[in-house]
């Protein structure tokens, strides 16, 4: 299952996860995020190895900013609270899929 | 092996889904790179008709995948890298490697945003260069931004973007627009916008600090260069129609589009392959037109199939 993050659990999440943690910058009006949305749902059920995040950058500006995203949907791969990958737009839940993979190496 | 492999889920492809899953066809739709179609880049669409006060670009092809779901249509994921249209059964490969087969193909692989390919561009995508301005104004606020483009889409994304940035400078290559005169006149009134004419994009700049802090342009009339600041860099150049893995086996116009074989009809020059919506079609590129042709398709189709079988 994917978790609702915010300015609260953000930083927990994103340092505490064993493994990997992928996190899902998106927002309501970015139709492009609604397509990934249950892409992302699906690969955090089929994934093991990675706890999966979903960030609304309307309700956390601050954190959007911080992490300095211009664009939606962001993904963002964070392994021991590093980002160690990023990248947006849309994509296959396989292009997606691999790319976590790689970082699981 | 399938009766109906459908190629692409905007408007064209998930209409020829419904037609042809209600002629109990059980087509598979493959939804491509970018699921739902061009569409999903748009905010609200105002003139798709049966919705009075108009409907989220998204949220229409999501109501459009659930209607073809429900008389049977199967979806698949990804995409497809390779097409062999020339032997029965026609062969489709998956971006994975899978091999699909089917009698008929629906393509409808619709059209794409087009870029300048100047350097920078390409690695500064999400980083200030945006694919979609409705998704991405947001981050925007009170910073400075470029369109690229002189046409309705440029104009209408600066004017989008005049509620969130401080300030749009538009860069057209030529010194007059091309926009509509209503979509012109919108945006020649707006004092957010401001314009650089027959001006030439040479560079993105900001690789060097990871974003984008600006443009690099020359003024094809005087020759001269300058950097124009911003944050962030949209293009409204045009589209592209999505035919390239079909060009050694279906003819295309000088554009690039699928050329079909019949009047009023989407069959193209090979038996049992069809094509719909933007990928053939230069002059409408509208949701309802990319859906008319899917609907007709779709039909098409099945008269194809049931000749095949007698």
């Amino acid at each position: 299952m994917s978790v609702e993050l915010n300015a609260s659990n953000f930083d927990q999440f994103t340092t505490e996860t064993s493994g990997l943690a992928l996190v899902d910058f998106w927002a309501p009006w970015c139709g492009p995020c609604k397509v990934m949305s249950p892409i992302v749902d699906e690969l955090s059920k089929e994934m093991s190895g990675v706890s999966v995040g979903k960030l609304n950058v309307d309700e956390n500006v601050e954190l959007a900013t911080r992490y300095n995203v211009l664009s939606i949907p962001t993904f963002m791969i964070f392994k021991g609270g590093q980002v160690v990958d990023q990248f947006a737009g849309s994509m296959s839940k396989q292009v997606l899929k691999e790319r976590i993979e790689k970082q699981q190496g | 092996m399938h009766s109906v492999i459908i190629l692409g889920s905007g408007p064209a492809g998930l209409t020829a889904a419904i037609y042809a899953a209600r002629a109990d066809l059980a087509p598979l739709l493959i939804h491509g790179p970018q699921p739902g179609g061009q569409l999903t880049l748009t905010s609200d669409v105002e003139n798709w008709p049966g919705y009075e006060h108009g409907i989220l670009g998204s949220e229409l092809m999501e109501v459009m995948k659930k209607q073809a779901a429900r008389f049977g249509t199967t979806y698949k994921e990804g995409w497809v890298t390779a097409v062999d249209l020339t032997h029965d059964p026609k062969k489709i490969t998956m971006e994975s490697g899978e091999v699909l087969e089917a009698r008929a193909i629906i393509i409808a692989t619709g059209a794409s945003a087009m870029w300048l390919n100047v350097p920078g561009e390409k690695e500064l995508q999400g980083k200030g260069v945006s694919a979609c301005a409705t998704c991405d104004g947001f981050f925007f606020r009170d910073k400075h931004v470029v369109v690229i483009g002189g046409g309705d889409a440029a104009m209408e994304e600066a004017t989008f973007l005049t509620k969130f940035a401080s300030q749009v400078t538009v860069i057209h290559r030529r010194g007059e627009l091309r926009a509509s005169k209503i979509m012109q006149q919108k945006a020649l009134s707006n004092p957010k916008i401001s314009f650089e004419w027959n001006a030439e994009v040479l560079e993105v700049l900001g690789k060097d600090v990871g974003h984008v802090t600006g443009v690099r342009i020359r003024n094809n009339q005087t020759n001269q260069e300058k950097v124009v600041e911003t944050d962030g860099y949209f293009a409204a150049i045009g589209h592209k129609p999505n035919t390239e893995m079909f060009k050694d086996q279906l003819e295309t116009d000088v554009k690039g589009y699928l050329k079909i074989a019949e009047p009023f009809s989407t069959k193209t020059a090979i038996p049992g392959v069809f094509a719909a919506g933007d990928v053939a079609d230069h002059m409408y590129r509208q949701a309802v037109t990319a859906a008319g042709t899917g609907c007709m398709a779709a039909m098409d189709a099945e008269r194809w199939l049931e000749t095949q079988q007698a």
